[in-house]
């Protein structure tokens, strides 16, 4: 369970990102996070890893008040969250293997990551992830060879090797093909399911959010301005949350055929 | 570019008319230094030697061909001497210019004091001559061919540096924070998110001095360091201009063979 | 689907390079020369330690420097090298635009594009120090010789990145020009200048650079410059003058990278 108690954050410039924010997510619940840019839902998902530092306010996951670590502690909490960014985030110039496997530095010592000599489990674990999200054949691939989708997917393959307690997705979908991210939300949702995982998605297209998440929050300029199921998503909230007429230009449009086409395959 | 409103209209002109005054004045300053420059020097300059040089090359020339062939089994071993220096200094130099890269990057440095000092470290290494650390060396340890690989060195890790702290300052940091959002400790995060991309231009880099080093070598030794150039002080001194002519192709052959080399390994590494 | 695959537990990376044989060549071949290369390191170890107590000497010879007792040579041997360092650049680079331009694959005919390239690869091969030898020899002791040796140098360098910068050109923005029926000079001005001028400056001025700090060194065989002033100093074991020139050296160099910088934000 992440709870996040009166979360403030100012930047220098005096922009507030973040105004005393409440949030209580249990486990297993897969929470879309919507709002216009600006609007204060990358700076929350990254103050709850604390890759931005938060102004005031806790952060408990679970047992461990996440706000107050030293950083050797900090990293040892991160370990238990997995992260995944908007545009992938890959090393390059890694092959996927090594990219999933990164997945575990946090559980290994400097030396042996450096010559790549990970414990037996932990390869394991990676091989059946990559199979899981269908890119077994390409663990030796350098990470720049690989499509969009297959980078993300590499992506989710490194968050959930550190077997977390919490999911961080920021905006999965946001540099990919209308076809592609359905796809990728599907996947990130089953597998969250799949482990019980509770997880925050920070995503602007609504309908996918509508689509996927049992539990929908929309941010306003740092504010929480909705709580609840998809359903009630009414034009009138989201013209709350968005502003006139911006929430449409979120949607992308699905095509009929597609729709059948998702069905029925799963792999890209 | 610039568009300027006068009385008939809008005029387009190259360049607004301040901008353009500006230029004319640069370009007028200029040329006075260069005019003023030109005149210092040759007011030190003995005319008649300039006017002489023909005649003295042309005899200078016929001097020196054709090129004492014989003369190459003393050359054998300067070479390799001097292709060791160029080496072992380069090998010595990336070594050390790795760390003081990192301090020296922005985004690096531990402490905007430790970044100073290291920048200092690469200026100083960069403005002095591999000829000035050897002659300074050779007064200090002796003549050889330690000496030269010091030098090398030393000029080195400047110039590696810089290159590597602005191919460090250029990383895309996306990839780095997605390392360390998985709780990789510092070390790791150098190691698994910074390395990968700044390999190729570290290779790059590491051929790329390595064969500048090569030309380098080859003069160390008219200041005593070691390699060729001990050759060529000894047939420049004893006019044996022969000599001299063949220690000039061996050093033009070297310096294309180690191109070459680099040319290769640098576009197998891209 | 509840089939246990078994996945593999060791993973290696796949070597830089696949071929075994090659590889292991490499490896081999390296340590050869390695053992040969310190094998037959001719050093006197005797002479080393020996020079130790005047290594240190030197060092503390910083601390703090003399400017004063040799100032009027010093003051000489700088003011020569800057203007030595500032015709043979001018000098150098105006030689170099004819001889760039002849060296350019997609300008020039072939017997002046060879004649060219042979005249660069000549200037580029001798270390400044071997050019000012001749230098002298030809025209006397002084600056003049160490203005020649620079100049000389300078082509090279300067011309040979010019030719590259000009065959790397767009050619479409050349063919367009050449459309409106412009003579070949205004094709030069217009189409290949254009591309070819902010790489260029940013270039000339760090050849500026690499001329002073070669200036330093041409006096050591008589060229004129600071370099006689240096070497005078150590042959009188001065050190703390010698220190006071190396400092002055370093502090120029410093202006010139600032300028350096500052000039090419400018050009942007």
């Amino acid at each position: 369970m992440l709870k996040l108690n009166q979360l403030y954050k100012r930047y220098a410039t005096g922009d507030e990102a973040l105004k005393k924010v409440d949030l209580e997510i249990p486990d297993g619940q897969v929470m879309a996070l919507i709002g216009p840019s600006g609007a204060g839902k990358s700076t929350l998902i990254r103050c709850v890893n604390r890759l931005v530092e938060p102004t005031s306010g806790t952060i408990q996951l679970n047992d461990i008040e996440l706000s107050s670590l030293s950083p050797g502690k900090l990293r040892h909490a991160r370990r238990r969250m997995g992260m995944i960014f908007q545009e992938y985030a890959l090393v390059e110039r890694l092959t996927v293997m090594e990219n999933v496997l990164s997945g575990r530095l946090g559980y290994v010592g400097f030396w042996s990551s450096w010559f790549r000599k990970f414990p037996a489990d932990d390869v394991k674990e990676a091989f059946r992830l990559l199979d899981r999200v269908g890119l077994m054949h390409m663990a030796d691939k350098r990470a720049d060879e690989l499509s969009g989708g297959q980078r993300q997917r590499v992506g989710i393959a490194r968050a959930l090797i550190q077997n977390p307690e919490l999911l961080l997705v920021d905006e999965p979908t946001a540099s990919l093909d209308p076809k592609t991210s359905r796809q990728i939300m599907r996947l990130i949702c089953e597998l969250a399911k799949e482990r019980g995982l509770a997880a925050i998605i920070n995503i602007h297209d609504v309908m996918l959010a509508q689509m996927f998440a049992e539990r929908i929050v929309g941010l306003r300029l740092g504010e929480i301005v909705y709580d609840g199921p998809p359903n009630a998503l009414t034009p009138e909230v989201l013209t709350d949350i968005y502003g006139e007429e911006d929430w449409e230009a979120t949607i992308e449009a699905a095509d009929e055929d597609d729709e059948e086409a998702d069905t029925a395959e799963t792999v890209v | 570019m610039a568009v300027i409103d006068s009385t008939d209209g809008p005029i387009w002109r190259r360049r607004t008319t301040g901008k353009q005054l500006a230029i004319w004045c640069g370009w007028l300053v200029g040329v006075a230094i260069v005019v003023y420059c030109f005149k210092l020097i040759s007011d030190k300059t003995i005319w008649m030697f300039v006017l002489d040089s023909g005649i003295q090359a042309a005899d200078m020339a016929s001097r020196m061909v054709p090129p004492k062939w014989s003369y190459m089994d003393n050359l054998w071993r300067p070479v390799w001497d001097t292709i060791n220096i160029a080496t072992t200094g380069t090998m010595i130099a990336l070594v050390l210019a790795v760390p003081v890269a990192f301090l020296a990057a922005s985004n690096t440095t531990p402490h905007k004091s430790v970044r100073a000092v290291a920048l200092f470290i690469i200026v100083s290494s960069r403005s002095i001559n591999s000829l000035i650390w050897a002659l300074m060396l050779v007064a200090i340890i002796g003549p050889g061919t330690l000496a030269g690989i010091i030098a090398i060195a030393l000029r080195s890790i400047g110039f590696c540096a810089k290159l590597l702290y602005e191919a460090i300052e250029e990383i895309d940091v996306k990839q780095v924070e997605a390392v360390e959002a998985t709780g990789a400790t510092g070390a790791q995060k150098l190691a698994y998110g910074i390395a990968p991309q700044i390999m190729p231009t570290f290779a790059g880099i590491s051929v790329f001095r390595w064969d500048i080093n090569i030309r380098e070598s080859t003069v160390l030794g008219l200041v005593g360091a070691g390699g060729i150039g001990l050759q060529l002080d000894a047939s420049i001194s004893t006019l044996a201009w022969t000599q001299v002519s063949l220690i000039l192709l061996v050093i033009l052959g070297t310096v294309i063979v180690s191109e070459w080399v680099s040319a290769k390994v640098r576009h197998a590494i891209i | 689907m509840s089939e246990q695959t078994q996945y593999p537990s060791t993973w290696k990376k796949p070597p830089f390079i696949q071929n075994r044989l090659l590889r292991w060549c490499l490896w081999f071949g390296l340590a050869i020369y390695l053992a040969l290369a310190f094998g037959t390191l001719d050093v006197n170890w005797q002479r080393v330690a020996e020079g130790i107590p005047r290594g240190t000497k030197f060092l503390s010879a910083f601390f703090p420097p003399d400017f004063f007792s040799r100032w009027d040579s010093i003051q000489d041997g700088i003011l020569e090298s800057i203007w030595m360092t500032v015709i043979a650049t001018v000098a150098g680079i105006a030689l170099s635009v004819p001889f760039g331009l002849g060296a350019a694959r997609n300008l020039a005919p072939r017997p002046v594009y060879l004649f060219c390239r042979g005249v660069i690869a000549v200037s580029r091969t001798f270390p400044e120090i071997i050019l000012a030898i001749f230098a002298v020899k030809l025209f006397g002791f002084g600056p003049f010789a160490g203005f020649i040796a620079l100049s000389i140098a300078t082509i090279g360098f300067y011309a040979k990145l010019l030719a590259e910068d000009i065959e790397a050109m767009d050619p479409g923005q050349g063919e367009a020009v050449r459309a409106t029926g412009a003579s070949w000079f205004q094709w030069v001005n217009y189409a290949i200048q254009p591309q070819v001028m902010p790489r260029m400056i940013g270039l000339a001025v760090y050849r500026l650079d690499i001329n002073f700090r070669e200036s330093a060194v041409v006096g050591i065989v008589g060229g004129g410059g600071i370099g006689a002033t240096l070497l005078t100093a150590f042959d009188r074991y001065e050190f703390d003058s010698a220190a006071a020139i190396l400092l002055i050296i370093i502090f120029i160099v410093m202006i010139l990278e600032y300028a350096s910088g500052y000039l090419r934000k400018w050009v942007q």
